[in-house]
């Protein structure tokens, strides 16, 4: 993140209470992620100890401390999706990508996640891609829906819930 | 835009928008929140573009709304005057919409509602047999106004309750009425809203809290969700009722990061408040001001408990604290502070428009009103469902939910999410409310509602609430932090083939010490889907520990698989997805799976295009 836009958040939360975890927030959407030193400059700036920003950055999941993979799947594991069976699917999508769920690929081209319940529970076992949903996702499904995103821009593929 | 200085304002500016709006008396609610997911919005810019290629844009409104609640139908549609329900809508069906419906005042056969039992079409909304058994009450307005616009909200009698309450009643009658309401809190516990509220009221403080908890944790549940996103306003107007009551100048909504459009309605929402002088110094000319910020959680789970909450909210790390002192004494940066569910406050100025004689008379005997569900699982309609307290389980699953698809068998429903329990066929005939619930052992909850079949393995459900809760555990408490991982451990070991009669007893202690000895509502109540499930499928325990099988075909450790002759074609692909190589032949052969080598990981049965791997 370019200084002057931390600097800018910092300045917008110095001296207010209860800022800490809206400048965390706002600077993650800057940059995608929190680094030790993006913490350690919002510790100095807002006053806070880095103990305790560091506390608060790891204690809540949406708080990333390291880099993130570029489209972010999101397999819902609530109940819903749990009993008509997402963890085939979160399993075969572990396997393709070959990584565990919150981690980027290697190549950075995806961030696997779970989440509990994406409110769409007619759609179970749902995923999330980006800003798109597909629905009663198997195994047998999620392996042709990452190939939309594999090479193409951001926006690859419009969402197909019927796949 | 105008801004109300007085009482009147709002009633004289109510009457101006219904004589303007009387011409609109046509129009087309498109679900555009949880639809989206299905292709709303290319349906709705489908139908806007024909609307307009035909020069009746001006006559024909589309109005863009909340969750309608029938979700398996989505994307959804009704067109007024009419009440005609269009379901599973695609871009393309736009233009015969407007071709048909529109212009020549005909229904499309082809997209109503069929019941599954006759195939007979249903052309009203609420004649479908989804709506007709609900009570919608706090979602009255969801699926009807655009909650975008206030303008919508206030032409349907919005903020008549809060200019009511603030012109003719004390806040202490305000407090009374909701009180004699028997209106209770809808976030899980149940507690009596206005006894809160009165509590809050006595504090003496010159600042005090107002505190809207739309965290929304279950994890299968979005009732606050639809509510937020397709009627904010109704929450809002109950946040200002209370903060009347209860003497609070300020407030915070803290919702779920998770919930994009909600925020985003609510962000609307907020500035029109502004705008007509519905937040701010003394509001209507009343001595009565309040401010109302929106905090966005952070991802944990406990932050819906009310005192981890509050630290979330003061920036910390959201980790419970010893209960007293209650919120209501010291909350917020030391200040009362009085926290409410979302539906709780979507209740609020229905009950002082109408009256707690009124709202009384809906429910049972102790528990008033309606509750809203999320219906989901193994049932055929899944969605968003109002029922009016001691409304019967059965009437819920299978008149509403429509039944169990598949031809399978109810097994048990779920009630509370991680924090409830299950309950089995025997009670289906249960009226649904507080002290029922609580009398076999599951609770109300927020209102997650799942149904599971005979295809549910009930061991693997309890493992699956706790792998939830014990990943959520803040680690703040002992019994919590280590109870719910060696609970898991234990469950592990029984789904795993490895359990023993050993485990299964101190399984069953260490959830009472679980219970009894946890700091906050998260541990207390974290051991009751394994108590519930075990206190009524027991045997299915037993089945796993003692036979290693699991009844329900779902453990994979406990199952065989084995090639099915008949179905082979001889593929191959099982074999290459072997990662023991336990599958021999080649392709053009009958494969064949040595029981002695196979890991049971499951993957042949994954891969093969056919279905010819059978579980046993
Ligand atoms: C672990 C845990 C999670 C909770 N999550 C929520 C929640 O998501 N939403 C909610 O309204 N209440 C939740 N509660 C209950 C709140 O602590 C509190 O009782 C409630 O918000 C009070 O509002 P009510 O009286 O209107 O129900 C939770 C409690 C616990 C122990
Ligand atoms: S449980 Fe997956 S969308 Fe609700």
């Amino acid at each position: 993140m370019s200084t002057s836009a931390l600097t800018e958040i910092i300045e917008r939360y110095r001296g207010k209470p209860g800022s800490l975890i809206p400048a965390l927030q706002k600077a993650q959407a800057e940059m995608g992620y929190l680094s030790g030193e993006t913490l350690e400059q919002i510790s100095t700036g807002l006053g806070i100890p880095f103990s305790r920003v560091f506390g608060v950055a790891t204690f809540y999941s949406q708080f990333y401390l390291s880099p993130r993979g570029k489209h972010t799947i999101k397999v819902c594991v609530g109940t819903a999706c749990h009993v008509r069976g997402a963890g085939a699917a979160l399993q075969a999508l572990e396997e393709k990508l070959g990584v565990k769920a919150g981690n980027p690929t290697e190549d950075l081209n995806f961030q696997l996640e779970t989440v509990a319940c994406l409110g769409t529970c007619f759609l179970a076992p749902a995923i999330m891609i980006d800003k798109d949903y597909y629905g009663e996702q198997t195994p047998k499904t999620v392996g042709k829906i990452l190939k939309k995103y594999i090479g193409g821009g951001a926006d690859a593929g419009t969402p197909d819930p019927e796949e | 835009m105008a801004r109300f200085k007085t009482f009147k304002d709002i009633a004289k500016y109510r009457e101006k928008l219904n004589k303007e709006r009387d011409s609109e008396a046509t129009a087309i609610r498109v679900c555009m929140t949880g639809c989206r997911a299905k292709g709303a919005d290319a349906f709705s810019e489908s139908l806007k573009a024909e609307l307009k290629k035909r020069g009746l844009e001006k006559k024909f409104k589309v109005i863009e709304t909340g969750c309608h609640g029938f979700c398996s139908m989505s994307p959804v549609a009704v067109v007024e005057p009419g009440n005609i329900f269009y379901g599973n809508l695609k871009p393309e069906d736009a233009e015969e919409i407007v071709e048909e419906t529109v212009v020549n005042g005909r229904t499309v056969e082809r997209l109503l509602f069929a019941d599954p039992a006759t195939q007979e079409k249903i052309v009203k909304e609420k004649e479908i047999p989804f709506y007709s058994h609900q009570k919608r009450l706090v979602l009255k307005n969801c699926g009807v106004v655009d909650p975008r616009e206030i303008d919508d909200y206030i032409c349907r009698g919005g903020y008549a309750a809060f200019s009511k309450a603030l012109e003719t009643m004390k806040p202490e009658e305000v407090v009374e009425e909701i009180l004699k309401s028997g209106l209770r809190g809808r976030g899980g516990a149940g507690f009596p809203t206005g006894l809160k509220w009165r509590f809050a009221n006595k504090e003496r403080s010159d600042k005090k809290f107002l505190v809207c908890n739309a965290d929304e944790g279950d994890p299968g549940a979005f009732m606050d969700r639809a509510v937020l996103e397709g009627d904010p306003h109704a929450v809002l107007e109950g946040m200002l009722i209370g903060a009347y009551a209860i003497g609070a100048d300020e407030g915070y909504i803290y919702v779920r990061a998770e919930y994009p459009i909600a925020i985003a309605h609510l962000n609307i929402a907020l500035k029109q408040m502004e705008e007509l002088g519905l937040l701010g110094r003394n509001i209507l000319g009343a001595k009565f001001s309040f401010d109302l910020h929106i905090k966005e959680g952070a991802g944990a789970f406990v932050c819906g408990e009310e005192t981890a909450l509050m630290a979330s909210i003061e920036g910390k790390r959201g980790t419970p604290r010893v209960r007293p002192p209650f919120p209501i004494q010291s909350g917020l940066w030391g200040h009362p502070t009085c926290i409410n569910n979302v539906e709780t406050l979507a209740n609020v100025a229905a009950i002082i428009e109408n009256g707690s004689d009124w709202y009384a008379s809906m429910g049972t005997e102790k528990s008033k009103g309606t509750k809203v569900f999320a219906l989901a699982g193994m049932i055929r309609n899944t969605g968003l469902v109002e029922a009016p307290m001691g409304m019967t389980l059965r009437e819920i699953i299978f008149e509403v939910g429509g039944g169990i698809p598949n031809g399978k068998k109810f097994k048990a429903a779920l009630t509370g999410g991680p924090s409830g329990g299950c309950i089995p066929e025997q009670f289906l005939d249960l009226p649904i409310d507080y002290d029922s619930l609580a009398k076999v052992g599951a609770i109300m909850g927020s209102g997650g509602l799942i149904i599971m079949d005979e295809s549910t393995c009930v061991v693997d459900i309890a493992k699956y609430f706790m792998t939830f809760t014990q990943s959520e555990s803040c680690g703040k408490c002992v019994p919590c932090r280590m109870g719910t991982k060696r609970m898991l451990e234990l469950l592990e070991r029984i789904t795993d083939g490895k359990g023993t009669m050993e485990d299964l007893a101190l399984l069953e202690e260490t959830a009472d010490i679980v219970k009894d000895t946890s700091l906050c509502g998260l541990g207390q109540t974290a051991p009751n889907p394994v108590i519930t499930t075990l206190k009524y499928f027991r045997d299915e325990y037993l089945a796993h520990i003692e036979q290693k099988k699991c009844p329900a075909l779902k453990c994979k450790a406990l199952l065989t698989y084995t090639v099915a002759e008949d179905k082979c074609k001889k593929c191959h692909k099982c074999a290459e997805s072997c990662p023991a190589n336990a599958i021999s032949g080649q392709k053009k052969e009958i494969h064949k799976i040595d029981q002695a080598k196979c890991v049971k990981c499951g993957m042949c049965h994954t891969v093969c295009p056919f279905d010819a791997i059978e579980l046993s």
